[in-house]
């Protein structure tokens, strides 16, 4: 799993990476705060969350190590967002067509 | 991984385990958990979603009563705060326990400043009798919607800042591990599993920040 070079258990990143990260998070917060004054109609919602997803792997990725883990780490990390898609996109093949 | 056939000492047991697979083991069970509080925000994530479906006009008008700019810098802290919380674990892997102790203080202390601001906004939405159990809350004048909207923002925020507090603990419970020179190079699966759960409810608010102050 590991290759033998160091005797650390985990991956060692270099710290300029970090700030790299940051400063891409801080850049992107900014970016969704200016498109929010833009009206895209029913895109405003999708927009927003395709920003968030950005970040939200960013973190994942890099701040939580995720890109260096082994594929049983990234089934337990997917899972619960493969649960998470078919409640939500359950909801918007019902919702619509409900009559109130 | 450990399949060598003459082995027959029985099933794997803790103190049998070598440090590599007991710390990749922790870090897995931190995974497991945090997907179960992905499923636990997911669930409030659905009824907003639901919700805004029904009330579309009156949720964009309640989220005007949010301060875009209290939310853009909240985001901002727990940015900054994941950031150290990760650069703790750097300096834990460089035998640094005096970086590790000022990282994660860094960490909590913007822990504690957005739960300030926090306190902030949600003073104001009391004095604005945005709060349930005030009495323009409870007038029949108060909008069904707007119970519904504020009523979601109290429960995801507040959920939230519950987490955003226990993080505080279980890093404080770190913080005081390392001023104790526990860790090392080769252990500091709590730095590692500490800053995990933070970084998620980092990650949380990320899809908060948005949905509730700035799709209107």
């Amino acid at each position: 799993m590991n290759d033998n070079n160091h005797d650390e258990p985990g991956h060692v990143v270099p710290y300029k990476m970090y700030v790299r990260v940051l400063v891409a998070l801080l850049i992107l917060t900014v970016t969704t705060v200016w498109v929010a004054q833009y009206d895209f109609g029913v895109m405003n919602v999708v927009v927003a969350m395709v920003i968030a997803s950005i970040k939200a792997m960013l973190v994942a990725l890099f701040f939580m190590h995720l890109k260096y883990e082994n594929p049983l780490t990234w089934g337990y990390a997917i899972f619960p967002l493969i649960l998470l898609t078919l409640l939500i996109g359950m909801l918007f093949l019902d919702n619509p067509f409900r009559v109130s | 991984m450990n399949s060598q056939t003459g082995e027959l000492a029985g099933p794997p047991h803790v103190h049998h385990m070598d440090a590599r697979t007991a710390y990749g083991a922790a870090k897995l069970g931190m995974w497991l958990f945090l997907g179960t509080e992905v499923l636990l925000f997911g669930g409030l994530f659905a009824a907003f979603a639901v919700y805004r479906w029904k009330y579309l006009g009156e949720f964009t008008h309640a989220s005007k009563h949010l301060d875009w700019r209290l939310g853009g810098l909240n985001t901002a802290v727990l940015l900054v705060s994941s950031f150290f919380a990760a650069v703790a674990v750097d300096a834990a892997q460089h035998n640094d326990n005096k970086k590790v102790v000022r990282n994660l203080a860094i960490t909590i202390g913007c822990g504690l400043l957005f739960l300030v601001i926090k306190y902030i906004e949600y003073s104001g939405k009391y004095h604005h009798g945005l709060f349930p159990g005030t009495a323009e809350w409870n007038s029949p004048e108060f909008n069904e919607s707007y119970k519904c909207f504020f009523g979601l923002y109290f429960a995801m925020t507040g959920l939230h800042a519950l987490h955003v507090i226990v993080g505080m603990i279980v890093l404080g419970w770190v913080l005081s591990l390392a001023r104790k020179n526990r860790f090392s190079r080769k252990y500091y699966t709590p730095v590692e599993v500490g800053a995990l759960y933070w970084h998620l409810v980092d990650i949380i608010w990320i899809y908060l920040f948005p949905l509730l102050y700035l799709v209107a």
